[in-house]
């Protein structure tokens, strides 16, 4: 079953191609209103049309896409960053007031969604790309604490451990030296299905405004500016749309291949 | 009889350390949500007035709305407030946010629930009917139909809907609610595209849970035993294997219904229905704080005692459970 992986692995390098290429090239200034040329349907000029200010659309979608990426990678670095640590310290640290209380605290997380979170943010401190990161990254602290304490859990049981503890290693060089490399795997395969879930979250929050503001393009803001116009020009919905569908599709399934290459027993509990 | 009651017995200890927990979530996640509020610059009475309030105007108001007394004081009134059922009062609208929260539950609640409906009912037959051609091309079509169900952001979807059902074919109201004084069918029709668009994505999870759980279960030595006892696969899909993969299946249903509840909040941003969503927003945008503390509590109420009611359900049900904390 490579299918999923060459098929996500392309997907995904597409639009990482299409983000990085905006750096230096786009077929137009993103920015540039052009009102006389409003809302064209695709065409020649512009191959995927213009919106109601007559902004290049193709433009805009790859302009997005570097939001996109930049609050996804940032949030889920931020899960990782917090989480693993936690997870790692829970696990070596099994059954104490420590791991009760890691684990009670990421439950307490799990129960502000990431809107909800949002919501807070923005109320307090008014709206930003910021928010849209800060809200996805605490997110997902909780979702790598708990799958990395359940794997080194298991691990800590192998004899391998065994040796480095009868050889003297603290817990804390046994999980950076031994544990985290072991899971290691597990970390790649779901920080990639959690990178395709922030970039969902990312456009959810941009189109209700607690995301991104303008000028930053974004997929989710292009859509809500749609919202209104989709009956007279739906191409400025469906092509962002397609761009967010291309993009968790080709993410989640170069996840499910990554996990089937880097270690075919691997069961995740993938929903 | 003397086998069950030392198991009675765990399943009270189980409740008990679990409802204790469930309190102090409930009584940090209330902190945490007061506190986070309480860092907001501006002070609500000086804004409701206006820059030319008299000073002695905004004090007395801020009597009036209680901000005068210390923090722990109000933390602690808000908190008993909460419990009696009163959240206070609204800094725009000087209405009881109780009624103003329970007007919009209103339409947030059945939503949720309907959403959660047609989630099961779609999710349930494509779970079924991808585990049991396990492989095939029935299982691949309904396999690669979630991916993309789980990819399609909900609001998006929403819009599609609107676009074909509400503007080409006028089968819906393209936004707003109906009212349920208009009748259950009026309501519901209302609520019909909004509920669809947000079950999709929920319906596509919970048919691969489905899928897995009943594969888990099919791979268990007893459904070789129901075969070998001369039942059909149907029937032993049915009887024993449903049976059996429902537990999992339940959690992620008790899960999903805090998660619609709060995905609501987008989902009436498309349709401009009157729910908790628009609530919110329009008092992030008046500075109306109390109204925004509250709802945000509420979401996050909702979360910790289904998840609360869900553990117990599963320790009911599974006693190996009930020794884990």
């Amino acid at each position: 079953m490579k299918r999923n992986l060459i098929i996500g692995a392309a997907l995904s390098a597409i639009v990482v191609l299409a983000a990085a290429m905006s750096f230096v090239w786009t077929p137009f200034d993103h920015a540039a209103l052009n009102i006389p040329a409003k809302l064209q349907t695709p065409g020649a000029t512009h191959l995927l049309g213009t919106d109601h200010f007559g902004r290049d659309i193709l433009s805009m979608v790859m302009v997005g896409a570097r939001t996109s990426i930049a609050v996804a990678l940032v949030a889920v670095s931020i899960g990782m960053g917090l989480g693993v640590p936690l997870g790692l310290w829970a696990a070596a640290r099994k059954g104490s007031l420590l791991d009760e209380l890691i684990m009670r605290g990421n439950d307490l997380i799990f129960a502000f969604p990431a809107i909800v979170i949002a919501i807070l943010i923005t109320a307090v401190f008014g709206a930003g790309a910021v928010n849209a990161i800060i809200a996805i990254g605490i997110f997902n602290v909780p979702v790598f604490a708990r799958i990395t304490r359940g794997a080194a859990l298991s691990l800590w049981e192998r004899e391998f451990i065994m040796a480095a503890r009868v050889a003297g290693k603290s817990a804390m060089r046994i999980s950076a030296e031994h544990i985290l490399p072991n899971v290691m795997n597990l970390l790649i395969v779901q920080g990639t299905i959690q990178f395709s879930l922030g970039i969902l979250a990312e456009a959810g929050l941009s189109y209700v405004g607690l995301g991104a503001q303008p000028p930053t393009p974004s997929w989710g803001r292009m859509l809500a500016d749609a919202q209104t116009l989709v009956s007279i020009a739906p191409h400025m919905a469906l092509i962002p749309g397609c761009a967010i569908i291309v993009t968790v599709l080709g993410l989640n399934l170069l996840g499910d291949g990554l996990r089937d290459y880097l270690d075919p027993r691997l069961r995740v509990a993938r929903v | 009889m003397a086998r069950t009651r030392p198991n009675l017995c765990a399943m009270l200890r189980y409740s008990l350390k679990r409802l204790l927990s469930l309190f102090i979530s409930l009584a940090i996640a209330s902190l945490v949500i007061f506190v986070v509020i309480e860092v907001a610059p501006g002070d609500p009475a000086s804004f409701m007035l206006g820059l030319n309030a008299q000073p002695e105007t905004v004090a007395a108001l801020r009597a009036e709305l209680g901000l005068d007394v210390p923090k722990w004081q109000r933390y602690l009134s808000w908190v008993g407030g909460m419990a009696s059922g009163d959240f206070g009062m609204s800094y725009t609208y000087r209405t009881p946010v109780t009624e103003m929260i329970a007007a919009r539950l209103w339409v947030s609640l059945p939503l949720a629930l309907y959403a959660l409906t047609l989630s099961t009912l779609i999710a349930f037959p494509a779970g079924i009917f991808a585990a049991s051609r396990r492989g095939q091309a029935g299982d691949i079509g309904v396999m690669g139909a979630t991916q993309l169900g789980i990819a399609i952001p909900n609001f998006w979807f929403a819009m599609m809907l609107v676009l074909v059902f509400a503007i080409n074919l006028r089968w819906f109201s393209a936004g707003g609610f109906a009212g349920w004084d208009k009748g259950l069918w009026a309501g519901l029709h209302s609520l019909t595209l909004p509920a669809i668009s947000l079950a999709l994505p929920q319906a596509a999870i919970l048919a691969r849970v489905m899928r897995s759980a009943l594969l888990d279960v099919l791979g268990e030595d007893y459904m070789r035993t129901a075969r070998a006892k001369g039942l059909s696969a149907r029937q032993t899909l049915w009887r024993h294997g449903l049976r059996n993969a429902l537990i999992p299946v339940l959690t992620i249903i008790g899960l999903q219904f805090s998660f619609l509840l709060a995905g609501g909040i987008i989902i009436e941003q498309v349709f401009y229905l009157p729910g908790l969503g628009r609530l919110v927003f329009q008092s992030i945008s008046a500075r109306d704080l109390i109204v925004v503390e509250s709802v945000v509590m509420l979401l996050v109420f909702a979360v910790i005692v289904v998840n609360f009611a869900v553990d117990l359900a599963y320790a009911a049900v599974d006693p190996r459970l009930r020794s884990r904390t």
